[in-house]
């Protein structure tokens, strides 16, 4: 099983991943638990499933489109982002299309979710993350302080570029942006 | 100058104790190859033929003369004594290994420098035009510009994984020397009618395997709103450029594929979601980081100084060297020098550490302690007086940096190639020099008049061969290296790409080729003014062709020695 990291912390984790099966076809949520399903299953099922026991949440591929849940935010406890690969971008800008949509819950990044990433997707709007299994957990804690002072406006703070930014002038400026 | 503040310094210390943690991971067998390669190329570490090679970043081409001694000591101390500037402003050292880089970068932080984002597929460094704040026909200042696309593109956390590398260049100016439309991004700021500052905002512009002049997608965006629209561009590529093929990966193909206008359509639905939002600048803002850069403190002089005009009178060498090397400025009294970088026997923009000494005290006696890079491989001294034109040049000279050569044939633009590069198909270096010592005599050189040579050891076209007037790419044919020629390719304002004039060559073939093109040239201009690149769009590439190939026997004789030897 993949550590889980919630706010900056291991934490445990009692969500269970469903898959796809293998013929293709669409396996039966378990009424009790806390599930995680693919967008295609939430999707086809989304009546049935909301009257489960167990809470629900709703993975997405990195090429779905996050606005197909914007309605089903107050039925959902987790959404998750499937990384394929580390290097594979596209889910940065779901997160934030996904916090700007208004989703205030947990945004977990699944998949090829390594250490040294997890700073820049904190700043994206994750919150949690299923490292992949060869990641030492404790050590990827620290991670999250890699840099102290952002430059550029992101999800996570008020920053604005250049906020704290002043002094200096000098005799003939040559250097007016204007 | 643009000088750090608390947050630059501390957020290049921070960089340096994360490359180093990463690297002693790596090292430890505890950080895999496939995950450390991404995070060392967004630190500028490529590992090349025989060594890993750093590429540092020197964010739009500016430097210090402590960051130009700095580079001397990581040549010496790291390096085997020299460097190589770039045509993207940057610098590369060749010979690093790898459990030092490190210790270079945190050197290199103490002067207020980094390699961050100099590789990989993320924003790269911003770069502009090399005469940037000096220039006479300067529309607006794009210094500031490019330092608030530069703090907003480090570490910017969403795009740090695109689909492919993404390269902004500004230009300020009313010639643009910046070559913007060859970039994914190309801003060029200008005024609308109430004097307002703004951008021409052109995208999909790139060389590479498929070379393609950017296009406008806007005509003029005001600045508040450079960094939100910048955003929007971004997103759209990052979340539907292509990742399935390395090739088809820049934003040039994906604007392609969906033509411009659909493009267009995609960027302003985001960008309506973020316009006017946390993103938008203000005059605060950019004042703000305006007021960290120093700036020259310019002496009141007579516009045209009199000791200059009695030394260009006097002195033929001299007003040669004046007339390529010397450019205009703004400030009365002064003028930019381009220190060549290109010399018999050197390959285009390698420096010794012993250049790069004296270059840093040049650069201190007489232009302000500063220095520009630019994308010709050459450094510029932005800020001299010009009644000391004179005394630099003499300088320059017996430090072989004053070869009068700026615009002409022997200026070549040419990638590391085979002698570096593992992704070569031929060599750069051998070829440029070759071509540079046929052309030897000055008087031939500067009859012959502008000239953009430039050679690629491969597709990739880090030596700009697509936009040379000459352009020279290296193929490989069954193992063995040849040579394409193309003409017709020009950079500035009418961009344009060369087209091949036919069959390769063999490499000892190429400086015969190239004189023959000249020839044509010289044969058909209307006068010394008409340039090789004006004859070619005049008369066509036939002429030409017909010329280096010979009448059809020859041509065919030359296709068979080609076919025989390959
Ligand atoms: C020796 C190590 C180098 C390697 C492995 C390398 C690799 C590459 C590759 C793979 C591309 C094509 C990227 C694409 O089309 O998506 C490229 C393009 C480019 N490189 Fe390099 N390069 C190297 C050195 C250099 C140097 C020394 C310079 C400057 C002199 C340079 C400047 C450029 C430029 C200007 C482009 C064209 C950008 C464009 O497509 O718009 N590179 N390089
Ligand atoms: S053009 Fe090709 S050979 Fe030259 S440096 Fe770039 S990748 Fe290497």
């Amino acid at each position: 099983m993949a550590t889980l990291i919630k706010n900056k912390r291991i934490a445990p984790d009692s969500w269970q991943l469903l898959k796809p099966a293998a013929e293709g076809g669409l396996p039966d949520v378990p009424v009790t638990g806390d599930w995680l399903v693919p967008l295609a299953i939430w999707s086809e099922q989304r009546t049935q499933l909301s009257q489960r026991s167990g809470r629900n949440g709703v993975w997405l591929e990195n090429t779905e489109d996050p606005r197909l849940l914007a309605l089903d935010f107050d039925k959902l406890a987790l959404i998750a982002v499937r990384f394929p690969k580390f290097t594979d971008g596209r889910g940065y800008s779901i997160a934030r299309l996904l916090r700007r949509l208004g989703w205030k819950g947990e945004l977990r990044a699944v998949g090829d979710v390594l250490r040294d990433q997890l700073f820049y997707m904190t700043r994206c709007g994750f919150d949690a993350f299923a490292l992949r299994e060869d990641q030492d957990a404790q050590a990827a804690l620290t991670a999250f302080s890699d840099f102290s002072a952002p430059y550029q406006p992101a999800i996570d703070d008020g920053v604005r570029l250049g906020t704290v930014r002043a002094e200096s002038k000098t005799a003939i400026n040559t250097l007016s942006p204007w | 100058m643009y000088r750090y503040d608390d947050i630059d310094q501390h957020i290049v210390a921070e960089r340096v104790a994360q490359f180093r943690d990463q690297t002693r991971r790596f090292l430890a067998g505890q950080l895999l190859e496939d995950d450390f390669k991404p995070l060392r190329l967004q630190n500028g570490l490529y590992v090349q033929k025989h060594a890993p090679m750093l590429r540092v970043a020197v964010p739009y081409g500016m430097l210090s003369s402590a960051q130009v001694r700095m580079f001397a000591h990581i040549a010496r101390k790291y390096d085997r004594g020299y460097g190589h500037f770039s045509t993207r402003q940057n610098i590369q050292f060749n010979w690093p290994k790898l459990a030092e880089v490190p210790d270079i970068l945190a050197d290199l932080a103490k002067v207020e420098m980094h390699a961050i984002q100099t590789s990989g597929n993320c924003i790269r460094n911003i770069t502009t035009d090399h005469l940037a704040g000096v220039s006479p026909d300067e529309i607006v200042n794009p210094l500031v510009w490019t330092e608030v696309l530069r703090q907003w593109s480090t570490f910017h956390p969403e795009f740090a994984f695109l689909p492919r590398k993404f390269k902004i260049a500004v230009s300020g100016a009313t010639e643009d020397r910046a070559a913007i439309q060859l970039h994914d991004i190309g801003l060029q700021a200008a005024r609308n009618t109430q004097g307002e500052v703004g951008f021409k905002v052109y995208v999909g512009g790139g060389m590479g395997r498929t070379p393609v002049i950017g296009k406008v997608i806007r005509e003029f965006l005001p600045w508040q709103h450079v960094l939100t629209y910048l955003e929007a561009v971004l997103r759209v590529y990052n979340r539907y450029g292509r990742r399935d093929n390395l090739y088809k990966a820049r934003i040039k193909i994906l604007v392609k594929e969906r033509t411009m206008a659909v493009y267009r359509d995609e960027v302003d639905a985001e960008w309506a979601s973020l316009v006017d939002g946390p993103g938008t600048l203000t005059r605060d803002v950019v004042d703000g980081i305006a007021a960290r850069f120093t700036s020259p403190a310019y002496r009141a002089l007579p516009k045209d100084d009199s000791e200059l005009k009695t030394y260009l009178d006097a002195d033929g060498a001299f007003a040669r060297w004046h007339g390529r090397n010397v450019h205009a400025h703004k400030v009365p009294g002064y003028a930019a020098v381009t220190l060549s970088l290109k010399r018999p026997g050197v390959p285009p923009g390698d420096v010794t550490d012993v250049q790069l000494e004296a270059i840093a005290e040049l650069v201190d006696r007489y232009s302000f302690g500063e220095l520009r890079v630019t994308h010709e491989q050459n450094v510029v001294l932005p800020d001299v007086e010009q009644r000391e034109l004179h005394a630099l040049w003499r300088e320059a000279k017996a430090l072989g940096l004053a070869t009068p050569n700026i615009g002409l044939i022997t200026n070549i633009i040419a990638c590391p190639g085979g002698d570096f590069c593992s992704l070569a198909n031929a060599v750069s270096i051998p070829v440029a020099l070759a071509i540079d010592e046929r052309f030897q005599n000055l008087d031939y050189v500067h009859d012959i008049g502008e000239l953009d040579l430039n050679i690629s050891g491969c597709m990739n076209s880090c030596g700009h061969h697509h936009i040379g007037h000459i352009g020279i790419l290296g193929v490989d044919k069954n193992g063995e290296e040849w040579y394409q020629i193309s003409i017709g390719g020009a950079q500035g304002n009418n961009a344009s790409l060369g087209k091949v004039i036919g069959p390769s060559f063999a490499r000892a073939d190429v400086p015969d080729v190239v004189e023959k093109l000249i020839e044509h040239y010289l044969e058909h201009r209307d006068s010394p003014e008409e340039r090789f690149i004006d004859v070619v769009q005049r008369i066509g590439i036939e002429p030409f062709k017909r010329h280096v190939y010979g009448d059809s026997d020859k041509k065919q004789a030359h296709r068979a020695r080609q076919l025989a030897t390959t």
